[in-house]
């Protein structure tokens, strides 16, 4: 019994470390490459592979939706999967290996910003066709991606700054709020505020103006919570971020100039799907350029020990006074970007379950590492959508799911690893990589 | 003048759940120093345990197999439910915290959130989303005194609820599993060292403070007879707020500080309008803690808390 267990196990360490070798050798530029073609081939076929299956239609978030609605479709389903996604995917990433690491090595002789640029193009281009299916996945992948966003500003305070802030949702009410009344005031007729004053057609060019409206009034807010900060932190710092995040709540619900506890609605359609993932580039790669600086590594060191600091010429004031406003200027963006893509914001949205839902994915995620908020953004908010037909059981899954990688990786899931973009760029093949570190260095 | 006096018994009974709750949230912080987030569901576990025990015992009393004058059946159920919840209180802290116990605090304060939520929803699941009504055990009597309208049921509740607190005052003073918890307090290091179970005392705390929440939401239904699942939301964390401003740890302060909490949030409501009250309410104590950083009674923060 034992040693046919162990012989198992054996074999299963075998075929994992065969599968690790054989696809060790494929750069990012290799897989995204996969992708591409993967999602081409549904455009193309996935309807017909879908009917020849006996699906009704194509599976929108992998199939999990269709599985739990209707256990039959299992296989039918599985096996669509592996068609259109997996396998595509796997082969071509593994048949171009070579050639994607000669181009990636290529791009690397070039300033390392074009090569940032093609492969975010490149990811664009398959989040693209992919969401191109169906408009729900295109208002999932928006979610997604605002999720991300926030979950990375709030693991700057959380993660690298070590506080327990409760305030993000009221920084994102502000956000979205600032964000909003700009965009109606300007482009839209509305019984609130009367006639647009500006004509529609200029209005995509202003959104990102009324975007950053949105975070510096939020990070406006912010100082409400910075300053006490000077004086105290842990636990007393949560009550005044809650009250912050109550005292925001029930101002939005008194000012009945944008609509009282009804909420704010017919918002322009600005926020499209290209405007989204630009801001959450943005937001990714200026928070990672924030985190790696001084600044950042100032933020740890308050984390760890506040008097040290200190004594070090940390200047902790001016650290946490940073970091907060940093916070909820990218909380606000994401809530002026939520407010655009739902086109409609009350002020009941942004409560207590926002606060377990965003606190959930930075701790999922995983502290002090913008991989980890990614990931936590993404899969939490994937497995929101795609837990749905299980109704009300999704609330008793989530959370044990949370529980346990609580109790089995205390700090989340990838938790204090670094965001190197020049590493995640580089081609993977020894040679290659030999040959751009020596262009690198000489 | 009378209006006052009418709403300072208003302000009575609402500071005697927040303090009832809060007395759990701070008990467990003085022991581990973490709050429990799951103690607002917890609460609205033990008024739905009443609600069953309560109806349990009228169904039995209406068939007869036992004769019981209605204030009976409430002593009872109070004290029924208040044992029956603290073993959920146990639970929680057996699945949710004691794993936990090295792990950083904010992965716990995110494991109460998640048990909190499972809570909820599995209250959702078993009972459907239609929201029950308590029965009503004792016949609601108003007195006037002098231009001020007192119900009997107020009275009672705010009664039940200090001789609560001051019976776990007495146990924490007088008892030597109360001598344990203060000791465990003081120093959660090197107490066990010295024969303390940690394990065993955690537990209890956990019991007592859930039970203390148990006793809330059965007065809670006695006064405002509808129960919803997700009445323990708002209740857990404002008196969450509450255990914070009386100063962690400190079940003097926890039980001030919710009073406070009451009187705060119905006296503003007495002046402003009414939507304004979270508003003032929370804005007030934002500007104490902003000049009173560690609450009523806290202590300063130091390097004995592990962040």
């Amino acid at each position: 019994m034992n040693e046919a267990y162990g012989k198992i196990i054996g074999i299963t360490h075998s075929i994992k470390r065969k599968v690790r070798s054989l696809f060790s050798e494929v750069p990012l530029l290799g897989w995204l490459f996969g992708m591409l073609i993967a999602v081409i081939l549904e455009r193309y076929v996935g309807e017909a592979l879908a009917e020849s299956l006996g699906l009704s239609k194509i599976p929108m978030l992998f199939g999990v939706v269709m599985m739990l609605k209707n256990p039959l479709m299992i296989p039918s389903t599985v096996l669509y999967l592996f068609t259109i996604f997996v396998l595509p995917i796997s082969v071509v990433a593994r048949l171009i290996s070579g050639p994607a690491n000669r181009v990636a090595a290529k791009l690397l002789d070039l300033p390392i910003l074009i090569s940032v640029i093609i492969h975010i193009g490149l990811l664009y281009a398959v989040l693209y066709l992919w969401s191109e299916a169906s408009a729900y996945r295109v208002l999932t992948l928006k979610l997604t991606l605002i999720a991300v966003i926030l979950t990375l500003s709030l693991n700057v305070v959380n993660g690298y700054m070590g506080e327990f802030s409760c305030s993000h949702p009221g920084f994102m009410a502000l956000g979205a709020y600032a964000a909003s009344v700009f965009t109606v005031v300007l482009f839209v007729d509305d019984k609130l505020f009367g006639h647009a004053l500006l004509p529609a057609a200029l209005a995509p060019f202003m959104f990102p103006i009324a975007l950053i409206i949105g975070g510096i009034v939020a990070a406006f807010g912010a100082l409400v919570i910075a300053i006490p900060s000077f004086r105290t932190r842990g636990d007393y710092l949560a009550i005044i971020s809650l009250a912050f995040m109550f005292i925001v709540k029930s101002m939005i619900e008194n000012l009945e100039v944008v609509g009282g506890p009804r909420g704010l609605s017919s918002q322009p359609d600005l926020a499209s799907l290209p405007t989204v993932f630009i801001w959450t580039v943005a937001c990714i790669w200026v928070t990672n350029n924030f985190v790696r600086s001084t600044m950042g590594k100032a933020l740890n060191a308050v984390r760890d020990d506040e008097v040290a600091a200190n004594a070090m010429t940390v200047n902790t004031r001016r650290t946490k006074i940073t970091a907060f406003l940093f916070a909820a200027f990218w909380a606000g963006v994401a809530g002026g970007l939520f407010a655009h893509v739902l086109r409609y914001v009350n002020p009941g949205t942004f409560g207590l379950q926002k606060l377990a839902e965003v606190l959930a994915m930075v701790y999922f995620g995983g502290l002090n590492s913008v991989y980890g908020s990614i990931v936590g953004g993404v899969s939490l908010s994937m497995l929101g959508e795609a837990l749905r037909p299980l109704e009300i059981f999704k609330w008793i899954i989530i959370p044990l799911l949370l529980i346990l990688i609580m109790i089995y990786r205390p700090t989340g899931l990838v938790a204090f690893k670094e965001f190197n973009v020049g590493k995640l760029v580089m081609p993977k093949n020894k040679s290659d990589q030999r040959k751009s570190d020596g262009a690198a260095s000489g | 003048m009378t209006f006052f006096f009418q709403n300072l018994i208003n302000a009575l009974q609402w500071g005697s759940f927040y303090a009832l709750i809060a007395l759990g949230y701070s008990m467990v912080y003085g022991i581990l120093m973490l709050f429990n987030f799951a103690h607002g569901d917890i609460f609205m576990v033990g008024a739905y345990i009443g609600f069953g025990v309560a109806t349990g015992v009228t169904a039995l009393a209406s068939f007869g197999a036992i004769v019981l004058p209605k204030w009976l059946i409430l002593v009872l159920t109070i004290i029924i439910s208040m044992f029956l919840t603290s073993f959920v209180g146990m639970l929680v802290e057996r699945l949710g915290y004691r794993p936990l116990r090295e792990a950083p605090r904010a992965s716990a304060a995110i494991t109460g959130l998640m048990i909190g939520i499972i809570l909820e929803t599995g209250n959702l699941a078993l009972l459907g989303a239609q929201r029950v009504r308590f029965p009503t055990l004792i016949k609601s009597e108003t007195y006037n005194i002098s231009g001020v309208f007192v119900t009997n049921k107020k009275i009672m509740i705010v009664v039940v609820s200090l001789m609560l607190m001051l019976a776990l005052h007495q146990f924490v003073r007088r008892t030597k599993w109360g001598m344990a918890m203060r000791a465990m307090a003081f120093d959660f290091v090197v107490v066990p060292l010295m024969g303390v179970p940690i394990n065993t005392i955690a537990a209890m705390t956990f019991a007592i403070g859930s039970a203390l929440a148990a006793a809330a939401g059965i007065l809670f239904g006695v006064a405002y007879p509808v129960l919803d699942p997700y009445m323990g939301i708002v209740f857990g964390w404002k008196a969450f707020v509450a255990a914070i401003l009386g100063g962690r740890g400190s079940i003097l302060g926890a039980t001030l500080a919710g009073f406070l909490l009451g009187f705060l949030e119905i006296f503003v409501a007495m002046i402003f309008p009414s939507t304004l009250r979270d508003l003032i309410a929370y804005s007030i104590i934002l500007l104490i803690l902003t000049f009173r950083p560690h609450g009523f009674f806290g202590e300063p923060y130091s390097a004995r808390l592990r962040l």
